[in-house]
């Protein structure tokens, strides 16, 4: 009578299981960085600070700035009002936060092009009064606002939801007001899955691809993100420069993994609200 | 132009359920592996699950493509070819939706008590026959949601496949491409009938899933 696998059988499982994710996942990242490092450090340097490169870089660093806060602001206000308020059309609130997570980027990136776009619903008013949107930044930072946007309420909204009103009631009865209220008690106790929603919305900001690529133009030096620019490298047969410019994001990856894997560990049960 | 769109439908579908359907042999397997057992560096490898989630698709795109080139570490070693092929697309869609079925099976699997594979041994059952009559059923639904979830992913996915795709209209090219694709030659109303096509079909798809989980749940509790 055993519970338990031989000896021999867990060994083999769990050969098989590292050897598929070695495959899968280990393998392709060691191919970025060898393919980065291919030509030497010189020429990683040269890549990295090229001009186009750097104006890359700092397109997406602004976008992130700008969409992160605003999902931040945008997620807080959601799952604060799903969590914290009985109201209808609650349920399609809680449905259409998930939407940007199951269409695919590129359907993303048009919606904001049959919107905004020349021949869009507000088309000929943004020609009129000169105003660009698609094809200029404006549109990249709308277009990763939408698909980061779940990042964070859905964090938020479980934890949440298990922790109930009954701190905010009781603060309410002593007399703080709304705002004292959500800064003084239930920021704090969400804060460690706001930080993880963070990380996560902000992965998703830096390397979207899909939604970025439909509504930005690839005006080279003006409107390509990173993840942009590693595809024109890429398309030009410039390999090294490609994976040089891709190991940054791989570096951000890993650090993003490495936050997560800390903030699992020391604060999880303040994640998932099961600690209580 | 209805029939390129039928090829990249076919493919597109074919290749996430595909994809998915690797990833949900697997990915049990990897979270079998990380829940019941303890290895060196099982956190790392825990943590490294999450790496399509982290990772941007543009950068796991260029990669796996390298990798499975003709030239490649792992093309020049394969008889077949898999990067520029349809097969690659099955390759990238793999990557991506991995964490989906590990992250979904395995909070199910860790919550399952011993005390009915206990049960199960007892009356004689061996190992093999204990997880197909009693774990496999148990994680079920959560395998079937992690498929879905896999699969709907690998639908619309972008960035990790255009790079090994190959792209050739008919053979190799996956829906979302088309998209964009015809929104270059300004095709507003071309793009958006395949969108709406991918985002129904997608939803009849999920649907049905959801159904047959409900049926299942309504059939366990009798």
């Amino acid at each position: 009578m055993s519970t338990r696998e031989p000896r021999w059988v867990r060994w083999t499982l769990i050969a098989v299981a590292l050897a598929f994710l070695g495959l899968n996942l280990a393998l392709p990242l060691a191919a970025v960085f060898a393919g980065a490092l291919a030509k030497g450090l010189t020429v990683y340097r040269a890549a990295v600070v090229e001009p186009d490169a750097v104006a890359a870089m700092r397109l997406t660093l602004t976008v992130a700035a700008i969409a992160v806060p605003l999902n931040i602001a945008f997620g807080l206000a959601a799952a604060w009002a799903v969590t914290k308020f009985d109201f209808p059309g609650k349920a399609l609130l809680i449905s259409l936060i998930d939407l940007p997570l199951s269409v695919s980027p590129v359907v993303s990136g048009l919606i904001y092009v049959l919107l905004f776009g020349l021949q869009g619903w507000a088309g000929p008013w943004l020609r009129a009064h000169d105003v660009r949107i698609i094809f200029a930044v404006p549109g990249i930072v709308l277009a990763t606002v939408f698909v980061t946007f779940p990042f964070v309420a859905r964090e938020l909204i479980p934890l949440m939801t298990e922790q109930g009103r009954s701190d905010e009631e009781a603060a309410r009865s002593l007399g703080a007001s709304g705002w004292t209220t959500f800064t003084r008690v239930t920021l704090p106790n969400v804060r460690w899955a706001l930080l993880y929603g963070v990380l996560l919305c902000n992965a998703r900001a830096m390397g979207e691809f899909g939604a970025v690529s439909v509504v930005s133009g690839h005006i080279r030096g003006l409107t390509n993100t990173l993840p942009l620019h590693i595809e024109i490298l890429y398309n030009e047969y410039n390999y090294v420069a490609a994976f040089a410019v891709a190991s940054l994001l791989a570096g951000l990856a890993l650090v993003t993994l490495v936050a997560k894997s800390l903030l699992e560990w020391r604060y999880g049960d303040q994640l998932t609200g099961s600690g209580h | 132009m209805s029939r390129r769109a039928l090829a990249a439908y076919r493919l597109s579908f074919g290749a996430a359920a595909a994809a998915a359907a690797i990833n949900s042999v697997f990915g049990l397997l990897v979270a079998w592996v990380l829940v019941r057992y303890d290895f060196p560096a099982r956190r790392v490898v825990s943590a490294l699950v999450d790496l399509p989630f982290a990772l941007p698709t543009a950068v796991a795109g260029i990669a796996l493509t390298a990798l499975y080139a003709p030239a490649g570490w792992i093309g020049h070693l394969l008889p077949v070819k898999v990067a520029f092929e349809p097969a690659g697309v099955v390759v990238a869609l793999t990557f991506i939706g991995l964490p989906f079925v590990v992250r979904t099976v395995e909070p199910v699997l860790a919550d399952l008590g011993v005390d009915v594979e206990e049960a199960a041994a007892s009356l004689g059952a061996g190992r093999w026959t204990t997880f197909v009559r009693v774990v496999l059923p148990a994680i079920g639904p959560a395998l079937v949601t992690g498929f879905a979830l896999a699969f709907a992913r690998g639908v619309g996915e972008y960035g990790s496949v255009i790079f090994i795709a190959g792209n050739l209209p008919f053979r190799s090219e996956i829906a979302p491409l088309l998209i964009v694709q015809q929104l270059e030659q300004y095709n507003y109303a071309g793009a958006t009938a395949i969108a709406a096509t991918m985002l129904l079909a997608s939803f009849a798809v999920l649907l049905a899933i959801n159904l047959l989980q409900a049926a299942d749940r309504r059939r366990m509790a009798t």
